[in-house]
């Protein structure tokens, strides 16, 4: 097992190494640049090449990479050139709330998506079934964005029940220790600041989670299903074994493979869901951060967050094949 | 769902302020005497208290405002810094303010300040003569490096021209010389008749030299993101900062010792909501009290239920943009036809808020330097057909350049605004190839660095009150948006700039802006009218056409 | 969105299950499923439906695509929901809402087709490359796919759009790029689980060559999940052309019928003109939805194991 991760994260070196060098490259082929970002309609060409200068903009992009990885190597990540923040600074400020967004959207996509699956999986073509599968395809359907200002309408406008964007109202008391709102609330026993963190979490979280929550219907369900056609189960039934016993010892531990799987799959669709959910609902986390970053061409964001995002990525993905060889002795990681 | 008080409250916040009114008239504007004793310098009605929560459009850059030029690092500035010279409530003619008054010298180079005296900064320094060379000298001794790109003193740039060192060192600004506790003299290296009018911009606010040097930037480092700028802003004015969370709010408190007339309420927060339709949507949840750029969609709407609208004199023009670099848009005829094409009044009905009114030059009627006597193009779609055709451009095909996923307070629906030019262009016979771009950087990029559009959209708002704010900033030598060499234009301007009164300037402006409608290298379409939302227990909002607005005389009835 | 099937189900020969009646074909059988399955059925009604609507627009659309006649009704605060000669109202450039509605049909038809074809054309080829000529090959070219997927697809969009400059060709190219992974891994799956299959030792052991082999015998066993896979993707293409043009990329006049700029241009109209958003909105999620119905269908329709 040890050695598994390890050669692992040798693995990863290569990939994010290359990942770096194709995103510096990249982003400046893009049109445009952050000099004419950050001057806006006051720009003028003796602006822009002094912006350039300054910023070191206007070396050979070989140079400019070295530079680069030279000070990546003691930590500096750079600064935005938007608003002039330390990349990483940024990051580690944004990043918790991704984090609690996209919980909440695992929590949803999970506690409603295994119970529905399972029980649809179990009475293949009864009417929970029908219902649940018509359902979760209507909800891969469904764009984000669209469920997003679908959500926003119904929610905030017309029932007025939420909030419509950021994270916390400006009139709650609230102080802010972890970045994880809902945690900071309880920690300084602002109940209110809690609760309204809470309350803003709701509609990015259901639009966010609508995708994973099918998926994960799917795909409990389907394995419900298999197991539930396994000889070992039609014996333990026939022999008279009581239903539900047979349903936590054998098709509960096997049918929880594919889900753990699944779940590692959705961190990476999540990251990048995060990025439009975000976005829309001005909720302050990494990904809106990025997309503004991206469309402002700010180089330094834009290298180090796809970059975080990609390391994250690959740990996550790690993390879930080391527990799916934990939950099932004989898939051993070779 | 909105916030209704019921007939009793209702009742209550007409009497409270009627009460405010009369009180307030009793006392003038901010720059009270001064000397009332004690801290407020105002009349003694109590504070109202309460917090006063107002939405932007976006984070602040820094709170230094010196290192900042964008309209939402500038709104907590205004609360917390002042400069020698104000605004007239209201208008963009400056006023005195830390400044009581000043006198400029004949040949235009040294202008003496008197100032006020009692002044204390928040951190209980005092504000004096030489706190406020110190500022001068601040400004002009900016270690070369980031500090000194346009991105950040983009206005000490644009004026005085130069640093003491560095790559730009032909200042305007010569130096400052304390002659007392209240009173300076600056000298100038050249006449700059816009000098005192563009001191009232925050860049040029009075800032604490002590909380400057415990906490600025070390050499090298970027000043926009010192300790100082992003956790220590200290001025004269009437909030005090409190905290920055950044992307989250800002939070200042009532400078209870302010010299002017204390602020009413307690708390001031705000926070940045970037679309137009979600602010909207908070001030009706009563998230807000107030905020700034509504979108044109949603006035109807708010003043439907009950929200009071606010709008802020036009002191922006959109202008329709031609490049002369591509044929045949370098003949007077095509684009005297473009603008006879063109019917003002239903671009303004189809894309603008109501109150809008047409533009017949390049500068709002609002600026010195407007004038009644331009030429003036009626839309006249035969005339327009008669024209290309003698200018033998009947097939005509134009690129049509316009922003997508943007709204600026002179441009609030591109989209629908270029989708009626269109329509207007097509009737007399032009081909229009619709170009659309992201705003920025790539719209930006295109027609301004480089020759790949035709004509397209865009437009300024005005910082100070100065036809060289807007004409200068377009005409005001060769480029790429416009791409036309005129020198005659090139040298009026220059000439004007370096007059040494308003007066002087007066007539030279107004030939510029006849001149330049005569020559047409594009077609000023209207002055958009921004506005700002408030809820209904808000009052005391005064709207100014350079967005001076201090919030002291703001209150939030409970 | 879709996930990528897994490789042991990458065979697309039908095989024989315990509900197939004997003496009947297996494709025969197969489609016999398919018939009778209710959800598979509408879907495929959709997808016809949508095709027909794009083919005929001219025909059933009451307008001309983006005739502007109406655009001296609309103002900031008031865009004209339905009345006489408008039957859903007017949209916010005064074209008829309807009609436009009609012919983004061919818009999403277009890109989604053109897109996903591209992208099953070259992630198919990077798959028998990657399972068909060897180690070396097959762990390059899996890298290559790794980096891609690593990368959110939307971002890749974007970049790309981004480059290739503002227009229908760029969105295109982007949206077939984020699915060249996804064919990749299940052509390379499909060579992989069909390497030890019994008629492939078979034709080795005859002598026949490699391409041939592939050519012949395992690409048209491939055939059933790469269309359930193309069908599938199909959803997404429509989806993401849409989703690029809510980020205001992706060029294309206004005047054009679009579904995705028709919702972003609804958006800040949604309080007094909900019929804006909701008019392309439900295109879009309908069109994905019948070809997500008939790709589950098929997908149901041709698997092994009877597992419906």
């Amino acid at each position: 097992m040890l050695r598994f991760i390890v050669r692992r994260l040798a693995l990863m070196v290569p990939v994010l190494v290359g990942l770096s060098i194709l995103l510096f490259v990249w982003i400046r082929k893009l049109p445009g640049d952050p000099a004419r970002a950050m001057l806006g309609e006051r720009a003028t060409d003796s602006a822009i090449a002094q912006i350039n200068q300054v910023y070191g903009f206007d070396k050979p992009v070989l140079q400019q990479y070295f530079i680069y990885t030279g000070r990546l190597l003691s930590g500096d990540f750079g600064d935005s050139t938007r608003d002039g923040r330390p990349v990483l600074e940024s990051f580690i400020e944004q990043f918790p709330g991704t984090i609690e967004l996209t919980l909440a959207a695992l929590i949803i996509a999970v506690v409603l998506g295994v119970p529905l699956g399972f029980a649809a999986g179990r009475r293949i073509g009864g009417w929970l079934d029908n219902f649940v599968v018509t359902g979760s395809l209507l909800g891969v359907a469904t764009p984000v964005f669209f469920l997003a200002i679908l959500l926003k309408l119904v929610f905030a406008d017309w029932l007025d029940w939420l909030p419509t964007s950021r994270r916390q109202d400006a009139r709650v008391e609230a102080t802010h220790p972890t970045n994880f709102y809902v945690l900071d609330g309880l920690l300084t026993r602002e109940w209110d600041a809690s609760w309204d963190a809470i309350l803003h979490l709701v509609l990015p979280a259901v639009a966010l989670g609508t995708i994973p929550l099918a998926i994960i219907v799917r795909i409990t369900r389907a394995s419900v299903a298999e197991v539930m056609g396994e000889d070992y189960v039609r014996t333990a039934i026939s022999k008279g074994l009581a239903p539900k016993l047979v349903n936590r010892r054998h098709i509960l531990r096997n049918a929880l493979l594919p889900v753990v799987t699944t779940i590692g799959l959705q961190t990476g669709l999540l990251l990048s869901g995060a990025v439009l959910t975000e976005s829309v609902f001005e909720f302050q986390g990494i990904g809106g951060y990025l997309f503004l970053s991206i469309s402002q061409r700010d180089y330094p964001v834009v290298q180090g967050y796809i970059l975080f995002i990609a390391l994250i990525y690959s740990m996550v993905n790690l993390a879930v094949d080391v527990s799916y060889g934990l939950i099932d002795p004989r898939v051993r990681v070779s | 769902m909105t916030l209704r008080p019921t007939r009793l409250r209702k009742g209550m916040v007409v009497a409270a302020a009627a009460a405010l009114l009369m009180a307030g008239c009793a006392d003038s504007e901010r720059e009270g005497s001064g000397g009332d004793g004690g801290g407020g310098g105002g009349g003694d009605e109590p504070t109202t208290g309460g917090t006063f929560v107002f939405a932007g459009s976006a984070d602040p850059v820094t709170l230094d405002p010196f290192f900042a030029s964008d309209g939402e690092s500038f709104r907590p500035a205004r609360q917390i810094f002042e400069g020698l010279v104000g605004t007239k409530p209201g208008t963009a003619d400056p006023a005195p303010l830390l400044a009581t008054s000043w006198e400029t010298s004949e040949d235009g180079l040294s202008t003496t300040f008197m100032l006020e005296t009692g002044v204390k900064f928040h951190d209980g320094s005092d504000f004096n003569g030489e706190a406020a060379c110190w500022n001068f000298d601040r400004w002009y001794n900016t270690p070369p490096g980031i500090g000194q790109t346009e991105d950040q003193s983009y206005y000490w740039i644009s004026l005085f021209k130069g640093f003491a060192e560095g790559e730009l060192t032909d200042s305007v600004f010569e130096s400052c010389t304390v002659d007392g506790e209240d009173q300076i003299t600056v000298k100038l290296t050249q006449p700059f008749a816009g000098f005192v009018p563009a001191l009232s911009l925050p860049s040029f606010s009075m800032q604490s030299q002590a909380a400057i040097e415990e906490y600025g930037a070390a050499e090298g480092d970027d000043p926009s993101q010192s300790a100082y700028a992003t956790e220590h802003p200290t001025g004269t004015g009437p909030f005090v900062f409190d905290s920055w969370e950044r992307e989250n709010q800002i939070t200042l408190q009532r400078n209870d010792d302010y010299w002017g007339d204390v602020a009413l309420v307690d708390t001031v927060q705000i926070v940045p909501i970037a679309e137009p339709r979600a602010r909207a949507d908070a001030l009706e949840n009563g998230e807000i009290d107030g905020f700034d750029l509504v979108g044109p969609a949603d006035i109807a709407g708010l003043e439907e239920d009950g929200f009071q609208i606010l709008e802020r004199p036009a002191f922006n023009v959109l202008y329709l943009g031609i490049n002369q670099g591509q044929k045949p848009l370098d003949d007077i005829r095509v684009r005297q036809a473009i603008a006879h094409a063109i019917d003002k009044d239903e671009v303004i009905s189809n894309s603008m808020p109501e109150g809008t009114v047409p533009a017949t030059q390049f500068v709002p009627d609002l600026v010195n330097g407007y004038s009644e006597d331009v030429t003036s193009y009626e839309h006249d779609p035969d005339k327009a057909r008669d024209l290309l055709a003698e200018a033998g451009a009947e097939d005509l095909t134009l690129m049509f350049n316009y922003p997508t996923d943007v709204t600026r307070p002179y441009m609030p629906s591109p989209g629908d605004t270029f989708n009626v030019i269109r329509g207007q262009l097509e009737e007399v016979g032009i081909t229009v190839e619709g170009t659309p771009d992201v705003w920025s950087p790539d719209y930006l990029d295109r027609v301004q660095g480089g020759n790949d559009h035709g004509i397209h959209l865009l437009g300024w708002t005005g910082d100070y009150n100065d036809t060289d704010n807007f004409l200068g900033v377009f005409f005001g030598r060769p480029s790429n948006e416009w791409g036309f060499d005129n020198k005659q234009i090139f040298d009026l301007l220059t000439e004007a700039r370096g007059l040494p009164t308003v007066e002087e300037q007066l007539p030279l402006y107004q030939d510029a802006n006849e001149q330049i409608m005569e020559f047409l290298p594009g077609i000023p379409i209207a002055s958009p009218v921004p506005s700002l939302a408030f809820a209904e227990n808000v009052q005391g909002y005064v709207a100014s056409p350079v967005q001076d607005e201090p919030w002291n005389l703001v209150s939030v009835e409970e | 969105m879709t996930i990528p099937l897994e490789p042991q189900h990458a065979t697309g020969v039908p095989t024989a299950r315990d509900d197939d009646e004997p003496g009947v074909s297996l494709w025969r059988a197969a489609w016999r499923r398919m018939i009778r399955n209710p959800a598979a059925i509408a879907g495929a009604l959709i997808v016809l439906a949508f095709a027909l609507v794009a083919i005929f627009a001219p025909l059933l659309a009451p307008y001309s695509e983006g005739v502007q006649d109406w655009r001296g009704d609309v103002t900031p605060s008031d865009v004209p929901g339905p009345r006489d000669g408008n039957l859903l109202g007017v949209d916010r450039y005064g074209a008829d809402l309807f009609s436009q509605i009609i012919y983004g049909a061919r818009q999403s038809l277009i890109v989604g087709v053109v897109s996903t074809a591209g992208g099953l054309a070259v992630g198919a080829l990077l798959g028998i490359i990657a399972g068909g000529l060897g180690k070396m090959a097959d762990t390059i070219v899996m890298r290559i796919v790794d980096i891609m997927l690593s990368i959110p697809s939307l971002l890749l969009a974007v970049s790309i759009v981004a480059v290739l400059g503002q227009e229908r060709k760029s969105v295109m190219i982007a949206i077939a790029a984020a699915q060249v992974p996804i064919f990749a891994r299940l052509l390379r799956g499909s060579m992989l689980a069909q390497r030890n299959a019994d008629y492939v030792l078979a034709a080795n052991s005859l002598g026949l060559r490699r391409r041939t082999i592939v050519m012949s015998h395992v690409l048209p066993n491939s055939l059933g999940p790469t269309i359930v896979q193309a069908t599938l993707n199909l959803a997404t293409a429509i989806i993401e052309v849409a989703a690029l043009s809510y980020l205001g990329l992706g060029g294309g006049d206004l005047a054009e019928a679009e579904w995705g700029r028709m919702l972003v241009a609804a958006q800040d109209r949604f309080d007094e003109s909900p019929q804006l958003a909701f008019g392309p909105g439900i295109a879009i999620l309908i069109s994905a939805l019948g070809f997500t119905l008939l790709g589950e269908g098929l997908r149901d329709a041709l698997d092994p194991k009877g597992r419906r």
